[in-house]
């Protein structure tokens, strides 16, 4: 690309003489994906009133220090869960580590909201557990005996970390595989112990992917409304619907949240200013096993344990109990519309899927091409959304899609004295765009994490056979991060069918989602009637699980040089 | 990897035709009425059939929790949108001061829905109510004991209240009608009386509240009126049954003011692409058969006089004194009331 004439001398534009197509490629689709977050920066300048004074004086303090709690809490044991059964199910022999490989997966298809739900029914005062000890042990009331809180800070922490942790255990898994057995055995033979090698070798070598992970778990816990909401755990993000909705302040609702993203932006750049220097490319053989301890006796079981458990309590308790309600009375819950429902959110989660993949990957691309300052900008400009509070972000993709819409609509009525009416706003097109615009920056993670481990040798080598960047980017890099796209795929895929604030508030006429479905009867406070939608976004979120662990089985012989992240 | 890609897309395009279908159709047919509603879909599923068997007119309907003026104040003139739905006197006044409804002449209108239940200029109506009552345990609260909201501050029922957040509109509703009585001073003083008297964190709903005072956590709950009857009779959560049974419903200030109510209500937007059929519903909807619907199915109060009650409803909220306070002077008060709630740290 850096020896032909650049896009704008080429097409004869002199004010774009050294505009590049990947660059303005870049530019554009960045700038489009940005509009939704410029929308909301837009919506800050016009606040009714100033707020701050008064949060200041009252509770902005005690919102700040239940977010840090909140976000240091899920952080940790996120963390922990996930690098801990990552590095397990790739480097140790164990039993069940097959089926823990892609199992460990499965609790990122429960939504948070209902695991909060599920948890607070068996776990409090009135549910069954305590209600059990209390005819075993003949206690009466409350205060005959302690039980921990279900709905307090911990409690959030550890729910919201059981869903969660599979963004970290994603992303350091595939690190962990990428790194290759012979770095380890390597560090084994300079005399480190197992334990030293983990911390010194594996860890760091693995940071900037357990780094993408971790922020996507902290962005998502920052933006949680739910079950924050039904925890009573005083946020930011709570602040934020307070202002606009109690306080009828949009513009103070979107300074938080433009604070918010502040606070989320500096987080990035920190890590990123604290792993500059480091650049590593991949050098795995995947076919030979990654494993190189085999685990017997205690420590077999010991792993065997730290691998089911948060299985058992972040999928397959909930899932039993949400199939206990929906099929213990089947008949009542269950109606056609159920296939209706389940296939748009299927369609939609497809489509989200699709969209924030072939955006990442340009993205990414271009970025890789010409890694200016400009262009590294505007791609990271672009995944700003995942880091928004989702309703604040839905007004944000309002009003750029009815701004065009009613641009065209006056135009041609003042041109042509038709109306065109809203093209875009209220379809299916609009919710696919707020998709992309929330979770580029899951794909994009993905992607890129899997791009930069591509030795740029291999783009100079296809450059020299004489491949243009496209061709280049076809034949040599999309197959070699063919699993960083699947994985980015998945993850879109499962937070789409989740997704439930911009698809409740841009979605067209009787619209519903299985995410919509089960919000309008939990918000009404009956769990029962909404266990079947959830049951059902727990069984299609399966499905991506299934089809990714496929289809990388089958592909992995076809691409045996290349750095492989998934296994099935 | 190609294949699976393209059989993606073919999937993709067939799944995009019906879709695409759907909504041309919705847009072709004649007599239709486009609802943006607070309310769940199903609260109102059961009126709409009724009204599209009576009138033909087939309904469309979007539901959200938030953000639907914001929708439709960025629709503009192109917004497809014709009734306005809510549950609260908030959003319809914030939809009118938005600019984003219309005043509507009818006499059916006028003269079934009494003039505190609609806006002065005809922009929104009231199409049922709800009180803000008490709850009290049966077996810890002596009927009589407690008659007031004024009471709830009082030091003799320290830790014994239990109330969801005091920044849930309910709450706020009820205590914004605090400010606009007795103003804004009295109001702080009386909702630090209230956090002092409260048993745990302000957590869950109106229910979880009703539920914590079976359990012995507290005596005395806040609560809305139809709550009561979806507790009791709740079959497909018989314990709620229970829940409903350990307590007695107190409407306050039975010998002053009244009872708080709120209302749950509806308005034409501006640019009603079908302006008539959104007026027949909105007719239909404060007619006896639907105002009986929904006190019979949702426990809600009929705003039109003399609509009958359900059994249930004669039953246990028969008769009482409501508080017939302006709605909007209290609506202007919700801020405020939100700032006193931070400021006295209700909920934390």
């Amino acid at each position: 690309m850096a020896n032909q004439p650049a896009l704008g001398t080429r097409l004869g534009i002199p004010f774009f003489r050294h505009l590049r197509a990947w660059p303005a490629t870049v530019f554009i689709i960045a700038g489009l994906v940005v509009l939704p977050v410029l929308s909301v920066f837009y919506l800050a300048l016009f606040p009714t009133d100033n707020i701050w004074r008064h949060l200041y004086n009252t509770v902005l303090f005690r919102y700040i220090e239940t977010t840090l709690l909140l976000l240091a809490g899920v952080g940790l044991l996120s963390f922990a869960i996930g690098v801990t059964t990552a590095w397990l199910v790739t480097l140790c022999r164990f039993p069940g580590r097959r089926v823990f490989e892609w199992a460990l997966l499965l609790p990122f298809a429960v939504p948070a909201y209902v695991i909060a739900f599920i948890y607070t029914d068996m776990l409090e005062f009135a549910g069954p557990l305590q209600g059990t000890l209390r005819d075993l042990f003949g206690w009466q009331t409350r205060r005959d005996y302690w039980f921990p809180e279900i709905r307090s800070m911990g409690g959030a922490i550890v729910l919201m970390s059981l869903v969660l942790y599979p963004y970290i255990y994603l992303m350091a898994r595939a690190a962990f595989m990428e790194q290759g057995s012979n770095v380890l055995a390597a560090s084994r033979t300079l005399g480190c112990t197992p334990w030293q090698s983990f911390y010194r070798v594996s860890l760091p070598l693995a940071r900037p992917a357990i780094a993408v992970g971790l922020a996507l778990t902290l962005m998502e816990t920052l933006n949680d409304f739910g079950t924050v909401d039904y925890f009573a755990i005083r946020t930011l993000s709570l602040g934020v619907y307070d202002t606009w909705l109690n306080m009828g302040n949009l513009g103070g609702a979107a300074q938080i949240a433009s604070m918010m993203l502040v606070f989320v932006v500096v987080l990035v750049t920190l890590e990123r200013i604290g792993r500059a220097r480091q650049r590593h490319f991949g050098q795995g053989k995947p076919n030979q096993d990654s494993a190189i301890y085999t685990l017997t006796g205690l420590r077999a079981w010991l792993a065997f344990l730290a691998c089911a458990l948060p299985l058992v309590l972040g999928f397959a308790v909930p899932a039993f109990q949400l199939a206990s309600y929906a099929l213990g009375n089947f008949s009542n819950y269950w109606t056609d519309d159920f296939v209706v429902i389940s296939w748009n959110s299927l369609f939609l989660a497809t489509a989200a899927a699709l969209a924030t993949v072939v955006i990442g990957t340009l993205l990414a691309y271009g970025r890789r091409l010409h890694p200016n300052r400009s262009v590294r900008l505007f791609v990271s400009l672009s995944k700003l959304g995942y880091a928004m509070p989702g309703t604040v972000l839905a007004i944000g993709v309002l009003i750029p899609l009815a701004a065009f819409d009613n641009s065209i609509d006056a135009f041609l009525r003042s041109r042509f004295n038709v109306s065109s009416g809203l093209l875009l706003s209220g379809t299916v097109f609009a919710l696919v765009f707020a998709y992309s615009v929330r979770f580029l920056a899951v794909a994009a993670g993905a992607i890129e994490s899997s791009l930069d481990k591509v030795t740029p040798s291999m783009d100079k080598a296809a450059r020299s056979l004489g491949m243009n960047s496209l061709e280049t980017l076809r034949r040599v890099h999309l197959p070699l991060i063919r699993p960083g796209l699947l994985t980015g795929a998945l993850v879109v895929f499962v937070d789409t069918m989740k997704e439930l604030p911009a698809t409740l508030m841009l979605r067209p006429f009787n619209f519903d989602t299985l995410a919509t479905y089960v919000y309008q009867y939990a918000s009404d406070e009956q769990i029962e009637v909404a266990a079947m939608g959830a049951l059902m976004i727990v069984l299609v979120g399966l499905l991506p699980v299934i089809m990714l662990s496929r289809s990388i089985k089958g592909g992995r012989k076809a691409a045996a040089v290349l750095p492989v992240a998934e296994q099935g | 990897m190609t294949t699976t890609i393209k059989r993606t897309v073919k999937h993709l395009t067939l799944a995009a035709l019906p879709l695409a279908a759907s909504l041309t159709v919705t847009a072709a047919q004649a007599e239709e009425v486009n609802i943006y509603s607070y309310r769940q879909a199903f609260l109102i599923e059961p009126l709409l059939n009724a009204f599209t068997q009576q009138t033909g007119i087939e309904t469309n309907v979007i539901y959200a929790s938030s953000g639907l003026n914001e929708r439709i104040e960025q629709e503009g003139r192109n917004s497809p949108a014709d009734i306005i739905l809510t549950p609260n006197t908030t959003i319809l006044v914030d939809a009118y001061d938005k600019g984003l409804t219309q005043a509507v002449e009818s006499d059916i209108l006028t003269s079934n829905i009494p003039a505190q239940y609609r806006a002065d200029d005809n922009h929104w109506f009231g199409l049922t109510t709800r009180g803000r009552v008490i709850y009290a345990s049966k077996d810890r609260v002596e009927p009589g004991e407690i008659t007031t909201y004024e009471e709830l501050a009082d030091p003799q029922w320290e830790g014994r209240i239990c109330t969801r957040s005091g920044k849930h509109n309910y709450n706020l509703s009820l205590f914004a009608s605090m400010i606009e009585h007795h103003g804004e001073e009295y109001t702080k003083t009386w909702l630090e009386g209230l956090k002092n008297n409260l048993a745990r964190t302000p957590q869950g709903n109106d229910r979880g509240q009703v539920k914590a005072i079976m359990e012995g956590e507290c005596d005395l709950s806040l609560g809305n009126t139809y709550y009561f009857g979806k507790m009791i009779t709740n079959t497909e959560e018989p314990e709620q049954v229970e829940w409903a049974n350990s307590v007695n419903i107190v409407f306050p200030n039975q010998e002053d003011r009244g009872t708080h109510m709120f209302i749950s209500g509806a308005a034409v937007a501006k640019h009603a692409p079908n302006r008539d059929e959104a007026v027949q519903l909105l007719e239909f909807m404060s007619q006896d058969l639907a105002q009986y619907m929904y006190a019979q199915e949702n426990f809600e109060f009929p705003v039109k006089p003399g609509t009958p009650y359900s059994a249930l409803l004669n039953q246990y909220m028969g008769d009482f004194v409501a508080d017939d306070v302006s709605l909007t002077a209290v609506v202007d008060h919700v801020d405020e009331a939100s700032r006193l709630v931070d400021e006295v740290g209700y909920d934390f």
